[in-house]
């Protein structure tokens, strides 16, 4: 039974992403989406928090998002996997359902 | 699959609705069925057909009315939410003496009992918002 | 129809925008579903149950009062996260008090609310076939 998480704002303007890891369980994955995607970069002071539930979660992002925003891959903290749409898509059949931290 | 897909935001002031409509192509192509996109909150602003934006932009509401025409979509504006936000259609416009209205091509406005389906119906349920 | 859990989860407060007012209206719609509801209230979630809501002054609907409504429809699982009123320094009885009427036990009062800890929560989600979010 494993959740398919999205995050979609920047874990320095709302505590979703927090409230995300905070209740993720072991074996699902997150989803970083629209300003989500700054939740992926490495170097800032979200980083540690993200790393350290890297061996609990898989963590992916969309790359649409990244390329909109400027962010390069190399930016990315280790780990994370780009996905485009239809990745996306794929990872919503692969778990059993989605939630949507707003 | 069968997806459910539930919007919550309008056009361009959020991302939610260009998001989902970006999802919803790449789910199609992947052979997936769109049970019915449902807009909510302020996603019911998606469905007029007043919107102009610049013409080097995105025209979402077209976007949304294109879709669902080439794929028979099932868009669908809650009325409760589409009432609060003056989003029209003939019946609602007959209804409540309005003297006008603006729903765009491929959009209906029906209840919330058509959320709470698409989530039964549906194998997964993807909510956009804010 | 089949019968799924739904998870009707709620992170925002009351009022600043209209995500509490307008998820009441789906849960309330909802009921006639007969489908297995719980709610969940996570951060800034937990004032949309807070006592006390008097709306009289900024002239809009205080809405309060249909969360006491909620046991009529069947809806009796309320979950309430114990991190979010810690950080916020509420507690239980700083909740309005939501109960529900078991025709099983005699009609016998009890709580809808139960306090979880995140761990508890993380579960409750898990368990649940459909998560709606505002």
């Amino acid at each position: 039974m494993a959740i398919l998480h999205t995050v979609n704002k920047s874990p320095f303007e709302r505590n979703s992403l927090d409230a995300c890891l905070r209740l993720a369980a072991k074996g699902s994955s997150v989803l970083m989406i629209e300003d989500g995607v700054y939740g992926a970069m490495k170097g800032t002071e979200k980083s540690a928090a993200v790393d350290s539930a890297k061996g609990d979660i898989s963590f992916y992002v969309l790359g649409p998002d990244l390329k909109a925003r400027g962010i390069s891959e190399d930016k990315l903290i280790d780990g994370i996997k780009v996905v485009d749409y239809s990745g996306f898509v794929s990872l919503t059949v692969d778990n059993d359902k989605v939630q949507a931290w707003l | 699959m069968k997806l459910g897909i539930q919007i919550n935001e309008g056009p361009y002031n959020h991302e939610a609705s260009v998001t989902a409509l970006n999802y919803c192509k790449a789910a199609i192509e992947a052979g997936h069925e769109i049970f019915r996109v449902f807009f909510y909150h302020d996603g019911v602003n998606n469905g007029t057909r007043y919107s102009t934006p610049p013409q080097d932009d995105i025209h979402i509401a077209n976007s949304w009315s294109d879709l669902a025409k080439e794929h028979n979509l099932d868009l669908v504006v809650c009325v409760a939410a589409a009432q609060r936000r003056g989003i029209v259609d003939e019946g609602e416009q007959e209804r409540n003496g309005k003297d006008g209205n603006n729903i765009a091509d491929g959009f209906r406005i029906s209840g919330l009992g058509q959320l709470i389906e698409a989530g039964i119906e549906s194998d997964r349920l993807v909510v956009f918002g804010d | 129809m089949a019968t799924k859990k739904f998870m009707y989860v709620n992170r925002k407060a009351p009022y600043g925008t209209i995500y509490a007012w307008e998820s009441l209206e789906v849960i309330l719609i909802g009921a006639a579903f007969e489908q297995d509801v719980a709610l969940a209230f996570i951060d800034d979630g937990v004032y949309q149950i807070a006592k006390g809501q008097d709306t009289t002054d900024l002239g809009i609907k205080n809405f309060s009062p249909t969360y006491s409504a909620l046991g009529d429809y069947d809806i009796n699982k309320i979950y309430v996260e114990k991190e979010s009123l810690d950080a916020r320094g509420l507690t239980v009885d700083d909740l309005m008090p939501l109960k529900w009427e078991d025709e099983d036990e005699d009609w016998a009062e009890k709580d809808s609310i139960k306090v979880v800890s995140a761990d508890e929560m993380k579960a409750l989600l898990d368990e649940s076939d459909v998560l709606l979010n505002f």
